[in-house]
This record gives C-alpha cells, sequence and structure tokens, in this order.
C-alpha cells in the first residue's frame, strides 16, 4: 500500500516538480527564538482570510446583489436556508477578527522593528494589505443592504464631494449613478467580491513569498544594532548557528493559534449570531440612526468632534498623510534599534494611537454629541424637581419639555448631552442670563428667540431658576439689588 | 563547413531581425490595448460622463399644494427620476416641505449638509435635527448648530395646476450641482 502511494507521488511530482521546493520552504531555518506565540497573528491573519473566503463562496450561492433583492435574500439567510445565519455569522464575525488580528499583526511586527532592511518592502506590501482588508469591511457592510449601509454610503459619498473640483465626479463614480440605488450595490459587490479579494490574494502570496525569501525576523535584542552592510550575513550567522526547521520547529505555535482562532469565530457566530440586517434600505423611512460597524466608529466620532472649519482638511489630507507615513516609516527608519525597550517613542506612539482610537470607539458608543431623539416625550421631569414648586415653575417644567429642551439636556441624568447638563443651572446662570441664552441661543445652542411667546419664556425661565442644589444659593446679578434699591429709594422720595 | 550560427544570440543580423519583431509584437499589443482602452474608459466613467450638464436633474412631481397646510412643514416623498431595474426601494427619496405661504414653498433634502443623514422635523420647536453628528437646523433650514457648515440643500420647486413640482434626481452632497442651485442664507433664525 505505501509503496502504490509514493508510486503516485513520484508520478505526481515528475511531472509537478513542486516537492523539492515546498520541503525546502517548510524546512527553511528560523531564528529559534523566534518560535513564540508573539509570531502567530501573521498566519492568524491568513487563516481568517480564507476562512473569509469559503464562507464569502457560500454566501454568494444565495445572496442577490440587487438593490431591490439583497435585503431580502438575506433575510432568506437568516430564517429559510438551513444553517445560511451561521455562514452569515462566520462571515460577519470572521471579518470583525480579520480586522483586528491584522491591527494586531501590525502593531506587532511594527513594536519587533521587522519593517527595518531588508524587510522594508514586506511592510509597504503590509500596509496595502491593511488598507484592502478596511476596503474589504467597508464594501462588506455595504453588501448587507439596510438602512446602516445605505445612509453609510450617503456619508461616505458627502465625505467624497468634498475632495476640491473632482468631488460630485467622484461620488457618481463611487456610486454608479446621480444616487444611492442598485447600480451603487453592483459595484461594490463587483469590488468586495473581485477586485479587492483578487489584489488581496497576489498581495498576500508576495507577502509570504517575501517572508519565506527574507527569513522571519529574529527576536529583538536590546543593543544588536540593524545595520544595511552586515545585517544579511549577521541573519544567516543566526540561523546556521541557532537556528531550527520552521518545520515544525515554529509551525506547531501558528497551527495552535489558527484552530484557536477559527473556533474563537465559530463560537461568536454560534454565540451572537449574524450582524442584521437592520431595517429595509428604503429612504423614506427616516427614523433611524445610522451607525458604522465597530472598525469605522472611531471615524464617526472623529467626526463629530472635529471644528468644522477642520473637518475637511483634516477628512481629506489626514488619511494621506497617514498612509504614506505608513509607507515612508522603513525609509525614515531602516536601520537601527529593533527592540522595543529602546524605542521609548515607538511603544509611546502605539500607545498614544491605542488610546485615541479606543476612547474615540468608547465615544461612539454612548454618542454624547447626537440629540437624544425621543428624550423629551420618553424622560419625565423628576418629581423631586417640581416638588413644592409654583403653578409658572411647573408651566415652566413642560414647556421645556414640549420644546425638546431635554432633547440636548438632561436632567437627573437622563436626556441628551449635547447640551451642559441643567440639574444645576441656576447656580451658573443668574436670571437675565438664562433668558438671554434662550432667546439668543450660542455656544452651540439654537436661538429659541421665535419660538417661544414671552409668557413661555418666562415660565421656562423661572423653572430653571429653581435648578439648584440644595443648599447651594442660586445665582443672582448683585448689581440688580442695588439698581432695584436705588430704584424703590427714588420711588420713595417725594 | 560554414554552418549559419542563426539561433546564436551572437549574430548581429538575425538579432536585429528578431528584436524587430518583438519590437512590431509589443507595438501591435500596445495599439489593440489602448483601442480596447477606449470603450473599457468610456464605460467605466459612463455614470460621471451622462451627468454632465444637469443631465440627472429634471422636474418630478411631488404633491398637491392642498396637502401642505399654511405654516407647517411636512414629509413628502417623490420618486428619483433616473430609476434602473434593479433599484428597489432605493429611488424613493423623502423630502421636508415648509408652505410659508400661499405658493411660497421651501422644499428641504431630507440629508443633513453635513454627512447626509436624515434629518427629523420637531414642530415644537421649530428645528430639524439629525441623529448622527448632532447638526440642527431652523424651520427655513438655515444652520443652527453642531457640525454642518451650512444651512440644508433646498430643491427648486414650481407650482403647476396645483401641483408642486422640484428639480431632483441627484444625492444632495455639499459638492453636487445641487448644492449649487439652492443659494446659501445667511445664518439667522427667521
Amino acid at each position: 500500500m505505501r509503496i502504490m502511494i509514493s508510486k503516485i507521488g513520484q508520478w505526481f511530482d515528475q511531472r509537478l516538480q513542486l516537492a523539492a521546493p515546498i520541503r525546502e520552504a517548510a524546512e527553511h531555518p528560523i531564528p529559534r527564538n523566534t518560535s513564540s506565540w508573539w509570531y502567530v497573528f501573521g498566519s492568524a491573519a491568513m487563516t481568517v482570510f480564507i476562512l473569509q473566503i469559503v464562507t464569502g463562496i457560500l454566501l454568494a450561492l444565495v445572496y442577490v446583489p440587487s438593490g431591490g433583492e439583497a435585503w431580502s435574500s438575506l433575510q432568506a439567510l437568516n430564517h429559510d436556508i438551513t444553517l445560511g445565519w451561521f455562514i452569515r455569522a462566520m462571515h460577519g464575525w470572521g471579518s470583525n477578527f480579520m480586522v483586528a488580528i491584522v491591527l494586531i499583526h501590525m502593531v506587532q511586527v511594527f513594536l519587533f522593528g521587522a519593517y527595518k532592511f531588508p524587510r522594508e518592502l514586506t511592510w509597504i506590501i503590509g500596509v496595502f494589505l491593511l488598507l484592502m482588508t478596511l476596503g474589504m469591511a467597508f464594501t462588506g457592510q455595504v453588501l448587507r443592504f439596510d438602512q446602516d449601509a445605505y445612509w453609510g454610503l450617503g456619508i461616505g459619498a458627502s465625505i467624497a464631494s468634498r475632495v476640491p473640483v473632482l468631488g460630485p465626479a467622484i461620488v457618481k463614480l463611487m456610486l454608479g449613478g446621480p444616487i444611492i440605488a442598485g447600480a451603487t450595490l453592483s459595484r461594490f459587490f463587483a469590488l468586495h467580491v473581485f477586485v479587492i479579494p483578487g489584489l488581496l490574494i497576489g498581495f498576500v502570496c508576495l507577502h509570504v513569498l517575501m517572508v519565506l525569501r527574507l527569513g522571519i525576523n529574529e527576536w529583538p535584542m536590546p543593543g544588536r544594532i540593524v545595520k544595511r552592510a552586515t545585517y544579511i550575513s549577521e541573519y544567516h550567522e543566526l540561523t546556521k548557528k541557532d537556528g531550527a526547521p520552521f518545520f515544525s520547529y515554529g509551525a506547531w505555535k501558528d497551527m495552535f493559534f489558527a484552530a484557536f482562532i477559527i473556533v474563537a469565530v465559530a463560537a461568536c457566530a454560534l454565540y451572537f449570531g449574524p450582524f442584521g440586517p437592520t431595517g429595509r434600505p428604503d429612504p423614506t423611512i427616516i427614523q433611524t440612526v445610522p451607525k458604522p460597524d465597530y472598525f469605522f466608529l472611531w471615524l464617526y466620532a472623529l467626526l463629530s468632534l472635529l471644528p468644522p472649519s477642520l473637518e475637511t482638511p483634516a477628512l481629506l489630507i489626514g488619511p494621506v498623510l497617514v498612509i504614506l507615513g505608513l509607507l515612508f516609516l522603513p525609509f525614515l527608519s531602516g536601520e537601527g534599534e529593533k527592540s522595543w525597550k529602546r524605542r521609548p517613542i515607538a511603544v509611546l506612539t502605539v500607545l498614544l494611537i491605542a488610546i485615541t482610537l479606543g476612547s474615540f470607539t468608547h465615544l461612539a458608543g454612548t454618542t454624547p454629541w447626537s440629540p437624544h431623539m425621543n428624550a423629551w416625550s420618553s424622560d419625565p421631569v423628576p418629581d423631586r424637581y417640581i416638588h413644592d414648586s409654583s403653578a409658572l415653575e411647573r408651566q415652566g417644567a413642560l414647556v421645556f419639555q414640549v420644546k425638546q429642551c431635554r432633547n440636548c439636556h438632561s436632567l437627573g441624568e437622563k436626556g441628551g448631552q449635547r447640551g451642559p447638563s441643567l440639574d444645576s443651572v441656576a447656580v451658573r446662570l443668574a436670571q437675565d442670563q438664562l433668558i438671554r441664552q434662550v432667546i439668543q441661543g450660542g455656544g452651540n445652542m439654537p436661538a429659541y428667540g421665535k419660538n417661544l411667546s414671552p409668557a413661555e419664556t418666562t415660565a421656562l425661565v423661572a423653572f430653571l431658576e429653581t435648578l439648584h442644589p440644595n443648599g447651594q444659593a442660586p445665582a443672582r446679578d448683585a448689581s440688580r439689588d442695588v439698581a432695584l434699591s436705588d430704584e424703590k429709594e427714588s420711588a420713595l422720595k417725594p | 563547413m560554414a554552418t549559419k550560427p542563426a539561433l546564436t544570440p551572437s549574430s548581429d543580423a538575425t538579432m536585429s531581425r528578431r528584436g524587430f519583431f518583438t519590437k512590431l509584437g509589443i507595438l501591435f499589443n500596445g495599439l489593440a490595448a489602448s483601442v480596447l482602452a477606449v470603450p473599457i474608459v468610456g464605460f467605466l466613467l459612463s455614470s460621471i460622463t451622462r451627468g454632465r450638464a444637469n443631465g440627472y436633474l429634471s422636474w418630478v412631481p411631488l404633491e398637491k399644494v392642498s396637502e401642505f397646510p399654511e405654516g407647517e412643514t411636512r414629509l413628502a416623498t417623490f420618486q428619483n427620476p433616473y430609476v434602473m431595474p434593479t433599484d428597489g426601494k432605493t429611488v424613493d427619496t423623502a423630502c421636508w416641505v415648509r408652505r410659508i405661504a400661499g405658493e411660497q414653498f421651501q422644499v428641504f433634502a431630507i440629508n443633513c449638509a453635513h454627512l447626509g443623514c436624515p434629518v427629523r422635523w420637531f414642530p415644537q420647536s421649530g428645528l430639524f435635527m439629525c441623529p448622527c453628528h448632532g447638526g440642527a437646523y431652523y424651520r427655513d433650514g438655515s444652520r443652527a448648530s453642531g457640525p454642518p457648515e451650512r444651512g440644508l440643500f433646498e430643491y427648486p420647486y414650481k407650482v403647476e395646476n396645483g401641483m408642486i413640482m422640484i428639480q431632483a434626481g441627484e444625492l444632495p452632497t455639499p459638492g453636487a450641482a445641487m448644492a449649487e442651485l439652492t443659494r446659501e442664507k445667511p445664518p439667522c433664525a427667521s
């Protein structure tokens, strides 16, 4: 039997001639200390990518890339087709895992100095792989053709339209027409299923080939300096003196982690289920709060918090600078120290970026900048604020609710956070200041002068003046007492 | 014996002949590629070239004037004039119609002038509010607060036989032709 198998093997190898190069690749020597759990993220990213291809093909068996039918075909996958929901969930969670693993892989490569000579081009191709991964994430979100996808495309189009001169043309090219419609979905389908995956496969092959040709980056030792003239011979000496074949000295950890990741994706898919689709992509349904998927939440937050005048330059120039910075990184520091222990600025940069992105993502979860559209009708004024109050003050509390002040201002920690909380507004603003602020607005508050009658304004301000903590006196205009007492005195004088 | 070293690279005469044909081959392929590029690029850019000179914009009927009470703002929907068979519901578009008085209207795009999310009208406070990044507009569409840099986009309108007609057909974005059609308003409450 064995002889039979080896004969068949020989027959194929005589024709294919692949056994020798495969063996050479599998057994190429790697520095012993790179057999570490830190080195598993690259192969894990590729594993998830393969998983995405498989689940993607399965979804394509049912999915219809048509503006009229995409949403229903996703519903059919979720509800009618056996295990359709699971394949959708695997693909959706696989996408989240892929973005996360690619980012972790990039941070590890950066901190281990692996982008330095002679692996500059491996890094540059890696940057393109990151961009394509994000491109897959965005186009994939569009294929889940629901309300979030529809309005997400609108946001993309609004950003693109701000490009000077070419803006409108770019929008029409992106949408495949004048509006978000069937043609838009078709072209995002082509991008998500043919163009970007094709490029990804090609670039992944190049990326892996270069890792094999140049050898895996050795474990960075503080004080071991990379120099163009000597690095390659030093590396070969290292792999000769303290090396081991990749298979299976390093490969078993990759295999363990790959299996763990696949199980993790499947577990998330099983437990959390598929993503959406949310409501039908019908632009006449306007009761919607569109939000991007988690990897673009930081951008959603940034767009709310940037000053309006900075927004367009930041949106158009920012990404270019970031991408150029990443591409030129290996040329700026292609030599020198590799160890993170001797590269404090590199470590701080990673921490700063991680904390910034993390904070923005967290903020996007609570969206303090958005008015709470239903606060005025669903969050009542807390009892304690209208206890023992006069009729006028109660009327003011009504005005406060009916005029939707609550959508932006919270009371008792309920309501919008767009404007300041008003639980102690009377301590901050005196009566005159309250009237002025309500009528004229300012400081990002709309003016309500045209929408409040004098009686409503009086009642509202009377209510606002009661909003101060017990034992803390409301603000008052000291000169007002003097002016009023002067008035009284002059009135008393004959 | 004088043998012809025809296939060795050292022969200058045959090299130039082969070299000539190689170059000619590359030239032919280049020609074929550039001829083919014309329809390919034309096809790819067709969504831009068709829209030139407001080609996408046309007048579409909205609703009867009588549907809109004076002094109020109501939601209306219309069908985009440019329809493809696979569009589904996406060609139906919403807009806010404010009837100021008589035949004097303002027809606002549903899309926030910041990044295009659908704005909602709150008649009690007389504000349009955006759920995405917190933009707010007054009843006349001018900017009230938040990240938008301008007021709401307006569709040009006319009244014909008791019907409101609007000029529509493009997604209103800050750079679109529609944005140029609508005039900028001073940022103040009306």
